[in-house]
Parts: C-alpha cells; sequence; structure tokens
C-alpha cells in the first residue's frame, strides 16, 4: 500500500528532486535538482582540498627550491607555500556548505516520503502555487529566519568556530605567521600553557583578578549611584524635576568615544584641567592614569559618569510604577522615611531590576571601550605578558591579536570569557519570567 | 511640629545642594570641550576654563585640512550608519516577529543561540571577519562594514523587540487571519504601526553603533580616504595628544550634536526600551 512513499523516498535518496519529479510537483524538483547540480559543482573543486586543508593546514612552507634551470646549472628560487590561515578559513567555508547542503538533501528526502504517503491515502499532491501558500501559511516563521540566520551563520557563527581553532594551534608570533611559515594542530597545549606556564599563568590570573574586580565594583557603584540619584530627584517636594532629569542625563547622550576620549584628556597629569584645579588648591597633582592603583580608580571613577545616568533612568521608571497605597500602609503602621526605603522602595526595585544588573554585570566583564579609550589598558605593567595594570581580559585579548600576534592565545582566552560570560547570562535569562511564562502574557 | 518642617526643609537644601553638584560634574565634560573648541592656539593646557578670547578658527579648519577630510569622513559614517540601519532594524524585525508570533520545533533554541552568540566578544571574530572580507574582496570598502554591522544587529536587538512584539495582543492577529489577511498583512498592517516605538529604539541604537566604533571600522578600513568619523577621531587622539588638542575638540562637538539631539529628541521612547526590558523581568 505504501507504493509511492517507498518509491518517492528511495529516488530522492538517489538525487535532489527525483522523488519530487515522480510526485508530479515538476517545479519543486527542477528547484531541488538545480541545488543539486550547482552542489556538485562547487564541491567537485574544493570538497576534496576542504578535507586535506582542515586535517593538515597545508603541508608546504614557503621556501627556496633547487632546481636545473634551461642551461643545466643549479639555481635556487622562492617558491610560495601554504598559507594555513587562508586554507583553513577556505576550508571552513566549503564544510558549512557542505552542511547546507546536507540539510537541503535530508529536507528533499523527507519531503518526498511525506508526498509520497499522501498520495497512498488517496490524496492528490500540491502543485507549485499551492505549496507556495502552504509554506507561507504554516512555515512562515522559518522562511523569515532564513535571511537573518545565513548573515548570523557567515558573520558570526563562522567566524566563532574559526576562533575556536585557532585555540587549538599554534598560529603565533614568532614561529608560526603564515605565509612564511606554517601552523600546526597542538590540541590543548595552548590552554595548558595559558594556565600553568609561569608568565602567561601569572598574568592570566592578574588579568582574570582584576577583570572581577572591575566587573563587580563597576556594576556595583553605577547602579547604587544611579539609584541614589533617582530617589534623590523623585524625592517630594523637589521642583523642577524633568530639569534636573534632562541635566543628569547628559553623559548618556554623549556617544562613549567622545566622552572617554575627552576624559583622557581631562584626566592627563601633565596637562590636564582636573590636575591644575588640584594645584589651585595647593594640592599636587596625582598620576591619574599613569600609576596602576590611580588608574584603576580612574576608570571606575569615569565609569561612574559614564554608567550612572543610564541606572538612574531605569530606577526611576521603576519608582513610577510602585503603587502609592503601599507607601500609606507603611505611613499607617508608622514606618520612617528610612523604613519605607527599606520595606517598599528597596525590594521593589531589586526586583523588576534584578536581570538588568546582571546583563550589566555581564556586558562590564567585556567593557572595552572603557578602559581601551581611558587608559589603554596602561600603565605598562613589567610582570605581565603584554598587559597592563589595568588591562581586562578583553583588551588584553586584542592587544594579543592585533599588536602581539599571539592568536591562539588570544583564542584561548577569549573562549575563558565566552564561558565566563555566556552562563551568567543564560542563567538570567532562563530564570526570567518573559522566558518561562511567556505564553502566559495574554 | 516646627522640628519637623525644619527637618524637612534641610533635607531639601541638602538635595538641591547635592543635586547642584551633580549637575556641574555631569555638565563639565561637556561645556569644557566645548569652550576648548573655541579657544585660540592649539594645546590642551589653558590658564582659564572660559578662554580669554573665541574663535572659530579650529571649526574653519575642519572643513578646510587636507590631513583631516572632516566633511569626507562626515558623508562616509552617514551613509554607513543609514544603510546598516536600513538592513540591521529589517533582520532584527524579521527575527523578533518569527520568535514572538510563531510556535515552530526549535524555536526555544533559536532563542538561546541569539542570546548566546550575542555575548561573544565581538572582536574575537574580527579577524575569521577580515578574512572573510578578504576572500569576498571586499576588504576597505564600507559594503563590507555595512554587510557586518547589519548582520549583527539581530544578535544584539531580537531579545528586546521581541518582548516588545509580545506586549501586542494577539487576539489582534487572530481578528486579522479571521478576515482573511495573510501572515505578510498582519506583519505589515498590524505590527509594523503598533511597534513604533520600538522601531525607533531599535532604529537608534543601529545608527549611533557605526558612528561611534572605531576598533571595527580601523581594521577594515586601510585609506585614509574611506575613514569613517570614530576612525579619524581616534587617529587624531593617539598621534597627536596634546598638540592638536583644540581640533580634536571642534571634531567631537560636530561628532556629538546630531547623536545628542536624537537622544533628546526620543528620551521618552528610549526610556520606554530600556525598561521594557526590565519591567518583565
Amino acid at each position: 500500500m505504501d507504493r509511492h512513499r517507498t518509491r518517492a523516498t528511495i529516488l530522492s535518496i538517489l538525487s535532489l528532486g527525483l522523488g519530487q519529479i515522480y510526485n508530479r510537483q515538476y517545479i519543486k524538483g527542477a528547484i531541488f535538482l538545480l541545488v543539486e547540480v550547482l552542489g556538485i559543482a562547487y564541491f567537485i573543486n574544493y570538497l576534496s582540498f576542504a578535507f586535506w586543508g582542515i586535517t593538515t593546514l597545508g603541508d608546504t612552507p614557503t621556501g627556496f627550491v633547487k632546481f636545473k634551470s634551461a642551461s643545466g646549472i643549479m639555481v635556487s628560487k622562492l617558491v610560495q607555500g601554504d598559507h594555513s590561515i587562508i586554507i583553513m578559513i577556505q576550508s571552513l567555508i566549503t564544510l558549512l556548505f557542505l552542511t547546507l547542503f546536507i540539510i537541503a538533501y535530508i529536507m528533499n528526502i523527507k519531503d518526498a516520503n511525506r508526498i509520497g504517503s499522501l498520495r497512498d491515502a488517496g490524496h492528490k499532491p500540491n502543485n507549485f502555487k499551492q505549496s507556495v501558500r502552504y509554506i507561507l501559511d504554516y512555515k512562515f516563521a522559518q522562511v523569515f529566519l532564513v535571511l537573518p540566520a545565513i548573515g548570523i551563520l557567515f558573520f558570526t557563527i563562522m567566524p566563532i568556530i574559526f576562533m575556536i581553532m585557532l585555540a587549538f594551534t599554534n598560529y603565533s608570533a614568532p614561529d608560526h605567521i603564515p605565509p612564511a611559515k606554517l601552523v600546526n594542530w597542538v590540541g590543548f597545549e595552548t590552554f595548558t600553557n595559558l594556565v600553568s606556564l609561569g608568565t602567561w599563568s601569572h598574568t592570566f590570573y592578574g588579568v582574570l583578578t582584576w577583570t572581577i574586580i572591575w566587573a563587580v565594583l563597576s556594576t556595583v557603584t553605577t547602579y547604587f549611584g544611579g539609584m541614589l540619584v533617582a530617589l534623590l530627584v523623585s524625592q517630594q517636594g523637589i521642583k523642577f524635576k524633568g530639569m534636573w532629569r534632562t541635566l543628569l542625563i547628559i553623559p548618556y547622550a554623549i556617544p562613549q568615544l567622545i566622552s572617554l576620549l575627552v576624559m583622557k584628556n581631562l584626566f592627563n597629569g601633565q596637562f590636564g584641567p582636573i590636575n591644575q584645579y588640584f594645584g589651585y588648591f595647593g594640592l599636587g597633582g596625582l598620576p591619574w592614569l599613569t600609576d596602576p592603583f590611580w588608574a584603576k580608580v580612574t576608570v571606575i571613577v569615569v565609569n561612574m559618569w559614564v554608567g550612572i545616568p543610564v541606572s538612574m533612568l531605569l530606577i526611576m521608571g521603576v519608582l513610577t510604577t510602585i503603587p502609592k497605597d503601599m507607601y500609606e500602609a507603611a505611613e499607617v503602621d508608622g514606618a520612617t522615611g528610612f523604613q519605607k526605603f527599606k520595606i517598599v522602595t528597596l525590594p521593589m526595585i531589586l526586583f523588576t531590576t534584578a536581570p538588568t544588573l546582571i546583563t550589566q554585570f555581564a556586558g562590564n566583564i567585556n567593557n572595552f571601550n572603557a578602559i581601551y579609550l581611558l587608559t589603554a589598558g596602561n600603565p605598562v605593567n613589567g610582570d605581565y605578558q603584554y598587559a597592563g595594570s589595568t588591562d581586562l581580559l578583553v583588551t588584553w585579548l586584542y592587544k594579543l591579536t592585533l599588536d602581539q600576534n599571539k592568536n591562539n592565545m588570544a583564542s584561548a582566552v577569549g573562549i575563558i570569557i565566552f564561558v565566563i560570560v555566556a552562563s551568567f547570562s543564560i542563567y538570567n535569562y532562563r530564570r526570567t519570567r518573559s522566558f518561562k511564562e511567556e505564553d502566559m502574557i495574554q | 511640629m516646627i522640628g519637623r518642617k525644619l527637618a524637612n526643609r534641610l533635607r531639601l537644601i541638602v538635595s538641591y545642594i547635592v543635586l547642584v553638584i551633580l549637575a556641574v560634574c555631569a555638565l563639565y565634560p561637556a561645556l569644557w570641550v566645548v569652550l576648548a573648541s573655541f579657544r585660540p592656539g592649539k594645546s590642551l593646557y589653558s590658564k582659564t576654563l572660559i578662554p580669554e578670547s573665541f574663535t572659530l578658527e579650529h571649526y574653519r579648519e575642519l572643513f578646510t585640512s587636507n590631513t583631516f577630510m572632516f566633511t569626507h569622513w562626515y558623508m562616509n559614517t552617514l551613509k554607513i550608519a543609514l544603510f546598516s540601519m536600513i538592513f540591521g532594524v529589517l533582520l532584527t524585525l524579521l527575527t523578533s516577529y518569527a520568535v514572538s508570533r510563531f510556535r515552530f520545533r526549535a524555536r526555544k533554541t533559536a532563542l538561546s543561540t541569539i542570546l548566546v552568540l550575542g555575548m561573544f566578544p565581538g572582536f574575537m571574530s574580527m579577524i575569521a571577519i577580515f578574512l572573510l572580507l578578504k576572500e569576498l574582496n571586499l576588504l576597505d570598502t564600507h559594503m563590507a562594514l555595512i554587510i557586518v554591522y547589519a548582520c549583527g544587529a539581530p544578535l544584539g536587538g531580537t531579545l528586546i523587540a521581541k518582548g516588545f512584539f509580545d506586549t501586542i495582543p494577539r487576539s489582534l492577529d487572530e481578528a486579522a487571519r479571521i478576515d482573511g489577511a495573510s501572515n505578510f498583512m498582519i506583519f505589515r498592517k498590524i505590527i509594523l504601526p503598533l511597534s513604533r516605538p520600538m522601531l525607533t529604539y531599535m532604529a537608534l541604537t543601529q545608527f549611533v553603533g557605526p558612528w561611534v566604533d572605531f576598533i571595527f571600522a580601523r581594521l577594515i578600513l586601510r585609506t585614509k580616504d574611506n575613514w569613517t568619523l570614530a576612525v579619524g577621531l581616534w587617529d587624531i587622539v593617539n598621534t597627536s595628544q596634546n598638540s592638536n588638542f583644540t581640533l580634536f575638540a571642534a571634531a567631537s562637538v560636530f561628532i556629538a550634536i546630531p547623536i545628542i539631539i536624537l537622544f533628546i529628541f526620543l528620551q521618552r521612547l528610549l526610556v520606554d526600551g530600556l525598561t521594557s526590558g526590565a519591567s518583565k523581568g
């Protein structure tokens, strides 16, 4: 009884589109066939190269090759060898296409199978117009997602896979930089070096500690700073609330790139106005950006300037949603102002902004701009490998890649940052109501 | 009773004093740069906050200088920001509408993937993107930046936009569907008009992003002709820290002004956009 189903399935396994043509869906079949022709034309040229490339990362180094010239003398000539990194990315792209092709193949088999069994049950298969209609009505979301998904696949996922792969190679200066030298797979060596090899591990733990201190301090200072300012402005009896809010919001409206570069000049130890004003009061200037300790203080203070307005806006928004009768009830019970804050305001704010707080914490771990534009990670720390005293893991990673070409180390650091940040975010998102109860709304 | 009134008064006075100090702190850097941009001379150091004489020389220099191609960069930046805003918003809308309105297999996985990918340090993938763009022969073009910014947009904006779409009652869709509207029509006629605040918020963040990104732009744009404002500005600060400060100040003012204006006008919407993520936490 399942004659059509078996035949269509077998035909579709033999070649893309055949099953559909057997099912008399000619246009659909032709489209699948076209995909197959294009795919085969592409893979004939590239697939074996991709498998070879991804396993060996190239095997001919650039070098002089001796050969006999026409006149019979031995001469040596520079021959370009394999560029391991380019081979790696080309192979990766080909393999991604292969994955897409395999997905198309599976879809084709499933489709032939389904239509075949429909025919066995005595239904007439959809013609092309009906198929399109069906997709738009029932598979709309998937169709909608195709375009963003392709963009994300090639410009986010592919680069991430590439970087993860790099962490397992020896792609680093000075000995393994293509095109002069080849790059090889080394397994977990990079990670072991990072956590156990003298200077590297010292730098890694030092920078990691400061990253965590920074993330905690910068989140806490901006959050509670913002809360204080919000409470101050929305106090009973304060006039011109809108004006105060607009004034205090200004730092948020100035693009960070500009405000941070301006701050860098403001805190300039020699010529900056801050030290100049200190001078007026007879105080000596402070080495704001050049002393390891003061540089850390400066980045946190400047980050407060940048971050407090955002928290203020957020918390002011929450304050307006707290029901008045809660305060009235507290007053009836004889609560003082501070008690009202402790019992009503604070829990309400914390409850509603907790997810944002965690997001901010995760964002601060990766806060590249705040550090790089202000201190560039400096002052340089002599004990560290290519890192300064205010460097976060991200800025260190940036220096390792772009300035030092220690790409494999940088990738390993990146993977570690990613694991830390991602676990916070996933935990955070999974426990929010909007994730758990999303179908409860309306 | 009198004691309480006095305490109240004291509290208000202290509050006003603190507010004034805070406002001064908030405004001072901005004020300082604006004033510096009108100051004669080039150096960072100045005896007084308010310059002894005002000059427009630095602004003139911005538009005439041969080494600092300000107008050229301004147009570059505007072009990149506009296009990546349009495409970025479009892609984000597609993604967030699909995950908000439809229930399909792998939907939760898709959501978590978006969240996790958004957390990846962006420039970790820079080298790979650099090599990919090299393969595609797109290095040193504006197209490359637009593609990368737009493709990255759904990662940042989807969850916020999805949260917003979730609040549009689904009964509206259902009513339209009963009247025979297709999915596309529902999207165009119902969802889009209702999500204007979210659209504005997304467009603004997408527009400002390219305006201030210097890391990626510096990597991709090699020739000075193609630079964006952010790259140029960063270049002045890094190559001539104190020797050309006033020019930097003038450029900063010019770059910041359009964005500040946008922010002030869209303040309300921004607050809504910020809090819509939080209030449903």
